[in-house]
């Protein structure tokens, strides 16, 4: 696919974020709006052996999102790649929805792990890539995590888990947006230096603009072709990329727009999805 | 009868034997010479896989195995599988409903001279409250090869309860076991004592003390305490009119409290929880701690008499 089909996919789900929250009255958009990009270049590009007919194919490669609150971005994207109807985003964390205020395996097609609590999703991911080690198997396991949530503990036991097992069908992408909920992280609990503490942990660590394709794809491809270790891309983004009053505002990590914001906001998005050839 | 078995030692061996005939992963966090998963281990290496000093770690990593098809049994002293671990295995495990077993050894003050921080009297309150948690407490070495079987058979998770203590057989070697089903080990129509795990026998010699005093007590084993099976427990409440419970736990929200919940609902009797009176263990030799605690044949037959005001 090229950068401009792609980014299309991209401000599609940025729309989906922005819908899904609006009518929900709440979630979390920030954290979603900065992995649209991320997760349209997984989805549409990186991963193998999706069917939409049938999800649970053995042989696909998984995702697992570690930083599960950011579930609109993933509900949107598997919308867009077809696993269900895109209307069904807009019941977001509606009483008689499938869609879960987090993700959950029982309740979503093509979700692959329930997630949620910060700091577990990225063990299960280390356990998918293990099993296909186990198997012989050649599938890969992609999983985004927040920068604040590499204040888990768990995050580095999963760490050494990961580079210990030689787990080189693992890629981490860490969504590095500075902020978290309190605030910068490096005023909450400064997890830096993160590229440090990666490669101290054995971890092959790249590091790619989460809003520029060439880049990202470029990371994933050294992800591939690198042998023997877990690989994590570092992925500086901006949190609530593509609505200009919600960027690099931590105040809008888990608050939905009023109407008014939410008319400014899809504006935006629809100018861009005009622009690139979509339907706004 | 005389021999004695830890139930983590049949755990073990349980493993090793139907490593064979079922498709099994067993992970443990550096205690598989304690849990017995190192059994398992030495005939089956490439599936075993360690995951060090890190439990949190492990329940969700046993999670991520188990979405790929695969029966995962996940080991460590129950104190840290579901006291440390406890969020990963409700929202790792439970929630996604995946079928990872959790075999949890040293339960209770029978741990020992480890003392507290090891003895876990708290592990089944906080494993039924998890919804859908299937919760198994055998009472001796060939219940506990049969609870490893009809774990790995159920689809979902299970919550395994074994200990560390020798302890002797209160079941014949030929022993089937049944998932949900309490055994009625002894008839007797005064007083019914439900008890599990290592209480089971106790039951039984304070059933024997019973009968040469006149009363004679019904004796059940609760294995699965949840989910738990009510008919047993509301047959021997209106046949025998007064209930006693045993276990080594914490008397709130363990086997007791999940007796009184069936009887309080169905059919209200007098009734005793005999177990840990809400404090911490400490260190000792094992029989020592249990006569101190109160989990002991002559307690429970105290207690009953105190019921039938005896
Ligand atoms: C274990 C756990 N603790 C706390 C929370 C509540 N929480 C949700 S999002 C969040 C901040 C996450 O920050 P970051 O990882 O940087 O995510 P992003 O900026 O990408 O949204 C917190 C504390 C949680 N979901 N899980
Ligand atoms: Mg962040």
């Amino acid at each position: 696919m090229n950068n401009k089909e792609l980014m299309l996919i991209a401000y599609k789900v940025k729309k989906h974020v922005i819908d899904a929250v609006h009518s929900a009255g709440s979630g979390h958009p920030g954290g979603s709006l900065s992995i649209s990009e991320t997760l349209a270049l997984l989805y549409f590009e990186e991963m193998q052996n999706l069917d939409i007919n049938n999800p649970k194919n053995p042989d696909r490669d998984r995702f697992v999102l570690s930083k599960g609150h950011c579930s609109p971005a993933l509900y949107g994207v598997l919308a867009e790649k077809g696993f269900f109807c895109r209307d069904l985003v807009k019941g977001f964390r509606q009483i008689d929805s499938c869609m879960q205020g987090h993700p959950s395996i029982k309740d979503v097609p093509g979700v692959d792990m329930s997630t949620g609590s910060l700091g577990q999703g990225i063990s299960a991911a280390c356990g998918m890539a293990i099993s296909a080690k186990l198997d012989n198997k050649s599938y890969r396991v992609y999983s985004v995590m927040g920068d604040g949530e590499t204040q888990e503990g768990q995050v580095w036991e999963a760490a050494m888990f990961a580079a210990h097992y030689k787990l080189d069908n693992l890629c981490a992408v860490l969504d590095f947006n500075g902020l978290q909920i309190d605030g910068n992280i490096t005023d909450v609990m400064s997890p830096l230096p993160l590229d440090e503490k990666f490669k101290a942990f054995n971890w092959n660590v790249i590091y790619a603009e989460a809003h520029d394709f060439d880049s990202l794809r470029s990371g994933f491809a050294k992800a591939r072709e690198c042998k023997g270790k877990p690989s994590i891309i570092i992925a500086k983004s901006t949190k609530g990329k593509g609505v200009s009053f919600m960027e690099n505002a931590a105040g809008w990590h888990g608050n939905a727009p009023n109407d008014e914001q939410y008319a400014i906001a899809s504006a935006e998005l629809d100018a861009v999805i005009t622009e690139l050839g979509g339907v706004g | 009868m005389s021999q004695k078995k830890a139930t983590r030692e049949a755990y073990g061996e349980a493993l090793a034997e139907f490593g064979g005939k079922y498709d099994l992963v067993v992970l443990d966090a550096d205690l598989s010479k304690s849990t017995k998963t190192d059994t398992f281990r030495q005939k089956y290496p490439d599936r075993f896989i360690n995951c060090g000093i890190a439990e949190a770690n492990m329940m969700s990593i046993a999670a991520g195995i188990a979405t790929t098809g695969k029966t995962v049994f996940a080991s460590s002293f129950a104190m840290f599988a579901a006291g440390r671990a406890y969020e990963q295995v409700r929202n790792s495990i439970a929630y996604p409903e995946l079928n990872v077993k959790i075999g949890a050894t040293h339960a209770g003050i029978s741990v020992g001279e480890d003392g507290a921080t090891h003895q876990p009297i708290e592990d089944i309150s906080l494993m039924r409250a998890i919804p859908g948690m299937v919760v198994i407490s055998p009472a001796d070495g060939y219940e506990a090869r049969g609870a490893v079987e009809a774990a790995i058979l159920h689809k979902g998770p299970v919550y395994l309860r074994f200990g560390r203590l020798a302890v002797p057989y209160v079941n014949e070697p030929d022993y089937k076991f049944e998932l949900g089903k309490g055994v009625t080990l002894k008839d007797g129509s005064d007083i019914t004592i439900i008890s599990t795990g290592l209480m089971v026998k106790e039951a039984l010699d304070a059933s024997d003390i019973l009968k040469n005093e006149g009363i004679s007590a019904r004796v059940i084993n609760i294995h699965t305490i949840k989910p738990i099976d009510k008919e047993i427990i509301i047959k021997a409440a209106r046949e025998t009119g007064a209930v006693i419970t045993a276990e080594e736990h914490n008397i709130i929200g363990g086997l007791g409290s999940a007796v009184a919940e069936v009887l309080v609902e169905n059919f209200p009797v007098k009734m005793i929880r005999v177990g840990i009176n809400d404090k911490f263990g400490k260190s000792g030799k094992p029989l020592a701690l249990l006569e101190e605690y109160g989990l002991t044949a002559s307690n429970i037959v105290s207690n009953a008499k105190k019921l039938l005001n005896k």
